[in-house]
Order: C-alpha cells, then structure tokens, then sequence
C-alpha cells in the first residue's frame, strides 16, 4: 500500500471516530435541551452530564487530528479546501467555541441556565451542519478557479439538493447515535426511567436515518454520476452497514444488549462511512485535488506516518485508562465515584 | 495603511494569537505550579498546598476550555486565511504541526483523569503522577508549535528547485538555526508569567483580606520563587536569541535596535524616537553594549539595517516592543531578588504593603511582556511570511469575506473574555481560601489560617 493510501486511510478512521465521539456529545446537547423544554430533564440529565464531564475536551482533538493530518498529507487541500470554506469553517469555529467555552463556564461555573442548554442544543446540530458542507463541496461543481482565485459558489451550493440532504442525513444521524449510545450508558448506570426515554428515541430516531441516507444517494446520482456508480459497485459495503443496522435496531427493540446493539450501530456506520469513501477515490476534491498528485514528498509522509504510530502507542493506553476510569466503570456511571 | 485582503488576512490573525497566546501561555505554564504544589504538599503533609493545587486547577478549567477552542480556531485559520502558504509550508513543517495534535490530545486525556480523582486512589503520590503527563504534554506542545514558528524565521531542512521543495528533511526543517534559543524562550517565558499571575493573586489576596494568610504567604513564596528561578533563565535565553539574531536573522535585530549602520562597537539604544530625518532622539544609548549583547564582545562588528534591500526591511516600531519586553523581564527578576533578599534577612518583612503591590504588579506585566514579545517575532519577520521565500502578501486568502470574519471572530473574542472573566469570579470570589479551608480541612486549627 502506497503512503498516501495509508494517509488517507488513517486520516478517514480518524474522521469516522470524530463523527462518533462528537455525534454523541452533541446529540447529547440537544436531548439535554429537548427533555429541558418537555420537564423531563431530571430524568437523564445526570446520566448525560456525568458521561459528558470528563471527555468533553478529547472530542475536538479528534477534529483537529483531522484537519492538521489532511493538510500534512495533502497541503494541496490547504490551498482549495482552504480558500473555499473560508465562510463555513469559520461559522463552524464560531459555533465549536461557543459551545466549548460555555460548557467549562457553566459546568464549573454556576448553575445551568436556560440560555446556555438552548446553545448547547443549537449547537450541536448546527455544526454537524457546518463541517458536513466540506462533504459536499468535494463532489465538485461548488468550487471554481480563475486567475488563480479559488472561490465558493454560494447560489449553487444553497440551491443544492444535495448539500441539504446531507445537512439533513448529518442531523439525524447525530440524533441516531447519541441516542443509541446513551441507551447504552442507561443501561449501564441501571437508570430504568432514563434507559425507557433514550431508547424510544434511538429507535425512533433511525427511521429518518434511513431515509435521509437513501434521499442522499439519489442525489448524489445526480451531482456526481462516477461516486454513485463507485458506490454501487461496493454494494456489499453498504449491505454489510444494512445488515449491522438490522441487528443494532433488532437488539434495541428487543431491549437487551444495549453494548452490543450500540457496537452494531457504530459498524452500520463505519461500514457506510468507508464506502463512500473508497467510493470517492480517487479525488479528494473532484475535479482539482487527485490523491496521487497532490500527495506530500515521500520524506514527510513517511515521517507523519511514523509519528501517527508512535503517537498510537502512546494515546491508545491512555484512552483506555480514560475509559475504564468513567465510561465504562459502572459505579462511576451509577453517580457513586 | 490600506485595508486590502492582506492587511484583513494579517489583522484576523493578529487578534485571534493575541487573545490565543494567553491561554496557551497559561496552558503551558500552570500544569507545572499545580504538580509542584500538589508535590510539596505530600511531601510536607502540608492541606495548605494540596488546597492550593485544587484551587489553581480549578480555575485552570476554564483557560483550557478558551485555550482549546482558540487554539482550534488558529489551527484552522492557518490554512483558511494563509492557504498559499500551508501549501507551500506544509510540505516540510507538517510533522511538528501533527505532533503537536498527538502532545495536547495526550495532556487533555490526563487532564480529565487529573481533574476527576482527586480522592479516587489509595496512594496519594498516584493522584500526583497523573499530573506528570499534564505537565510534559502541555510543555511538548509549546515545543512543537515553536519549532513551526522558527522555521518561518529560519527555513531549513529542504532545496528549493523551481519554486518547489526538494531534499525535504521533516527533522532538519523542525531543528532549524533558530529552534533551540525559541524554545527555551518560550518555556521559560511561560513558566515565568504563569508563576508572576499566580504570584499576583496571591499579594492581592494578602492585601486585601486578612483570612487564610498562612495559606497565600505560602502560594507568594513558592511562586516568586519560581519567578526568579524562571526570568534568569528566560534572560539566558534571550541573549541566546539576540546572538542568534545578529548572526541569522541582521535585519530583525538592527529594526529593534534602531541600528541603521554596520560597525564595530555598535551602542545600543533604548527608548526614544525618530524625527523627520529618521534620526534617534531622547533615547538612552548604552556604548558598545549592542556589540556585546549581539556578539559578547564591545569590539564585534554588528550588521546595520542598511545592508538590507529597503523593500525587506521590518518596521521600526518594532524598536518599542522590543524595549518594553526587555524591561519588564529585568522587573521581574530584580523583583523577585528584591522578595528573595528581604525573606532571607528574617528580620525584614518580605510581606510589606510596597512589595506585595510590586509583586501584585508584575503578573500582568508579565503577561504584556509575552504579547509584547511576541509581536517583536511576528512584525520582525515582515514582509516575510516564509522568510526569504514567501511574503505574506503572497501567502494570503484572495477571499473578499475576509472582513467580515474579522469582525465576527472579534465579537466572538469579546464574548469569551467577558465570560471567562464572570466565571473566574464567580468560581472564587463567594468561595474564598479561608471558607474553604475551614470545610474541608477542619482539622487545621485557626492559627494556621
């Protein structure tokens, strides 16, 4: 496997574990706000703060990885991706420090007022939103270059059918997951009221998943015809995320193995996430960034992948300690540490 | 001065590090007093400064949370407003830029840890180590971003053949001329400023309370302590930097020295301005010194500003930044001596009303001295973004919106340092030291207080 195949490869793994991690954190924010504004907050908002307390910092690190690998691996993206989201990236910095900040101000603070869950909540839909713009312009159409200007078609990119089926498709799949987790975290803490109202809305929850996922397929046939056919010849991919899907909702309306049901629906998504990944190949931004041409010299890719696998060997222990300390320590998650 | 995308581009990222550097300042520098405190007092089997360890993480929270989010935000700016050079650049100083994700990711890990166990182990020295990893990571990443900022100032480790990189050498462009005398400047400048702040809470506690005295004389002594340990050795440094100057980078040097001609037992001049002749006037000149500072002899040859072609010299009100951070630096150590002086000879208090508003004075000199410091390394290097190969006017996004994300990220600025200073008050201003003290450690009996 060639070096910039592993750069990518690791750097798409990276994203997926992003879209994971923060789809938890800031589903979280909503359902925190939704149970607010229905008086039913005193029924999981301790199980959301306690999971949310001790990791809320490590979620952006996985961002940042991301955005500072693709530019290491791939500095052409830095000049396309770069000029281009200008806007975007910037409301979604915007919207990431607003709800950074105003957790560690009202957690350590004082008491949780209605403003801040309200921007809590916002926020963790409109940045899915944001970030997913990126996603978007990469099927090409969106950007243009003229006398050495990159610039954003803005009409073209809101006039999108596509663009706002993957709003939509990032917005219930964050709700998909986070409640899926948290039933999961319920289950754990042996909350059974909390564990009643998170799983009613995982499950209610991945029907629109499932329709925002096929709404975006077809519209992806019609902006960029060689990523669709590209994904249909991985079929099997997406069968396997299907069939993942089938068990994780199988277990959760069963209503036992919450960890497993929550694992299958990690690998419904890491299956869906890495088709349409591979599907992309071999653009990173169609028509301008192509993989091979816009790859780092061969001494830097070469040190960025030693350095990604010594900084493994030295996080990886390191999250796990963090994990078994809180996540996964039921008296810590039953409020008794 | 004309507002142009450049100048838009250079203003929004100007602001952003003025407010980012800090919180990264401090994030670099209080992991380091929390260990030592939490240190001493095991060892000592001292509440006094266990409390203070608590106290100063807590608050250390909340310049985390501003240090990450801004620190995100320059991140992604670097490649949003300067693509042309993360293109350029990014072929030969993506290594450290990469790392330095790896350093924080393993200090927030630890920090989470460090945070939520306080009373969770059994052996108190395993609480301690924990902070251990907090310390090196937040320590690492300040190596790393400087050795990214170095490079702007000294490119290395690469060839450059047709306008492209070749021969490119990751370690060689991370370990350029300037790196080493960077480093230490920056390490110590932090550990100094974030011991100053600390230092200054704890004179404006004494002063103005009289509860919990034993407890903040104890937090004074050991950060002044720290302070003078910390600003002799960033001084060391900085002459290292001058050297490093005179020989690498002329041009920086004889812009903040107002030193405009190449000679031998060059003076070096401190303060005053320029009139209409762009002559020096109302300035301090010290003879030969400049010779000294840049060489280590008063006979050395300094190069002056005039062997620089003009279109690529620096400006020169560099000259003041550069006066106002050498000043504050030589407060601070003649401060700190000043404390250290009067607690040695028992029979002076080294506690007095003056001493305790100097001490109180410096942490936000301090803090000015690293803003001041810095804008001397960034407006020094103009026009270059890279230096030698790249201008900034090259680097910049060609993108009209620039402007207003210049004004939405400067609201965005003032929202969080309006918050970030409610939450600290709130956080300690209804819970003292001495309420604290009383309920938590009971056992203290009141004259220890």
């Amino acid at each position: 496997m060639s070096y910039e195949l592993i750069g990518i490869s690791v750097l798409w793994l990276f994203l997926y574990g992003y879209v994971i991690i923060a789809s938890i954190d800031f589903g979280a924010g909503f359902f925190a706000y939704y149970a607010k504004a229905t008086k039913r907050d005193h029924i999981i908002n301790q199980i959301i703060s306690r999971y949310l307390s001790p990791v809320w910092e490590v979620t952006n690190v996985f961002l940042v990885f991301f955005f500072v690998g693709i530019v290491g691996f791939f500095p052409t993206t830095a000049y396309y991706y770069g000029s281009a989201l200008l806007v975007p990236a910037s409301f979604a910095i915007i919207l990431l420090a607003i709800r950074g900040s105003f957790y560690a101000f009202e957690n350590y603070g004082s008491k949780q007022s209605n403003v801040y869950m309200f921007l809590y909540g916002a926020t963790g839909l409109l940045i899915p939103a944001s970030l997913s713009v990126a996603l978007t312009l990469s099927e090409g159409g969106f950007i243009t270059e003229q006398d050495g200007v990159v610039s954003l078609n803005y009409w073209e990119l809101f006039t999108s059918p596509l663009a706002w089926s993957i709003v939509a498709l990032a917005i219930v799949s964050v709700l998909f997951i986070s409640a899926s987790f948290l039933t999961f975290y319920a289950s754990r803490a042996d909350d059974k009221t909390a564990l009643d109202l998170v799983r009613k809305w995982a499950l209610f929850w991945a029907t629109p998943t499932i329709i925002m996922a096929l709404t975006t397929m077809i519209a992806l046939s019609q902006r960029n015809q060689r990523h669709y056919e590209n994904m249909l010849d991985l079929w099997w991919v997406f069968g396997l995320s299907m069939g993942f899907f089938v068990i994780g909702m199988g277990l959760l309306y069963v209503g036992k193995h919450y960890g497993k049901a929550f694992i299958a629906i990690m690998l419904q998504f890491f299956f869906a996430f890495f088709g349409y990944g591979i599907a992309q190949y071999p653009y990173l931004l169609d028509p301008f960034i192509h993989i091979e041409d816009s790859v780092t010299n061969e001494a830097m890719g070469i040190a960025l992948i030693a350095a990604f696998i010594g900084g493994l060997l030295l996080l990886v222990p390191s999250l796990i300690l963090l994990m078994r300390l809180f996540l996964f320590n039921a008296d810590y998650a039953k409020g008794k540490k | 001065m004309e507002f142009d995308t450049v100048m838009m581009s250079r203003l929004i990222t100007a602001m952003t590090l003025t407010f980012h550097i800090i919180f990264a300042t401090l994030g670099v520098g209080v992991p380091l007093f929390i260990s030592l405190a939490e240190f001493i007092g095991i060892k000592k089997k001292d509440k006094h400064y266990e409390l203070l360890a608590k106290r100063w993480a807590r608050g250390f929270v909340i310049t985390v949370a501003i240090g990450v989010v801004t620190g995100t935000a320059i991140g992604l700016q670097l490649s949003l407003v300067w693509p042309n050079f993360m293109q350029l650049a990014g072929n030969v100083i993506a290594l450290p830029l990469f790392m330095e994700v790896f350093a924080f990711f393993f200090e927030a890990i630890f920090l989470g840890i460090y945070l939520y166990t306080w009373d969770r182990f059994k052996g108190k020295y395993t609480h301690w180590l924990i902070s251990l990893p907090v310390v090196l990571g937040a320590g690492i990443s300040a190596v790393f971003i400087t050795t990214v900022n170095s490079f702007m100032n000294s490119p290395a480790g690469f060839t450059m053949i047709n306008g492209e990189f070749t021969d490119v050498s990751p370690i060689g462009a991370m370990l350029n001329p300037s790196t080493p005398v960077r480093v230490a400047h920056v390490l110590g400048g932090s550990y100094v400023t974030v011991g100053a702040i600390l230092a200054t809470i704890a004179a404006l506690a004494l002063l103005r309370k009289k509860t919990a005295t034993e407890y903040h004389k104890k937090a004074l002594k050991m950060t002044v302590i720290s302070v003078f340990v910390f600003s002799v050795l960033t001084a060391v440094a900085g002459d290292a930097s001058a050297k490093y100057l005179a020989e690498h980078q002329p041009e920086k040097l004889a812009a903040a020295e107002w030193h405009f001609e190449t000679e031998r037992n060059a003076d070096l001049v401190l303060f005053g301005w320029l009139n209409d002749d762009n002559e020096v006037v109302g300035e301090i000149r010290l003879p030969g010194f400049l010779s000294f500072l840049a060489h280590g002899s008063f006979n050395a040859e300094v190069i002056g500003l005039e062997e620089t072609p003009e279109g690529e010299r620096p400006p020169l009100w560099i000259h003041y930044m550069f006066d106002l951070m050498v000043s504050i630096g030589f407060f601070l150590v003649g401060i700190s001596f000043l404390y250290l002086v009067l607690t040695f000879f028992k029979r002076w208090n080294a506690n007095n009303k003056f001493m305790l508003w100097l001490i109180a004075a410096s942490g936000p000199l301090a803090m000015l001295a690293v803003e001041f410091g810095w804008i001397y390394a960034e407006v020094g290097r103009q026009p270059w973004i890279l230096r030698g190969y790249m201008t900034v006017d090259e680097a910049a996004t060609s993108s009209p919106y620039i402007t207003h994300m210049f004004f939405l990220f400067l609201a965005l600025y003032i929202v969080l340092g309006a918050l970030f200073v409610i939450t600290l008050r709130k956080l300690f201003k209804n819970n003292p030291a001495a309420v604290e003290l009383e309920k938590h450690y009971p056992e203290l009996n009141k004259g220890d207080k």
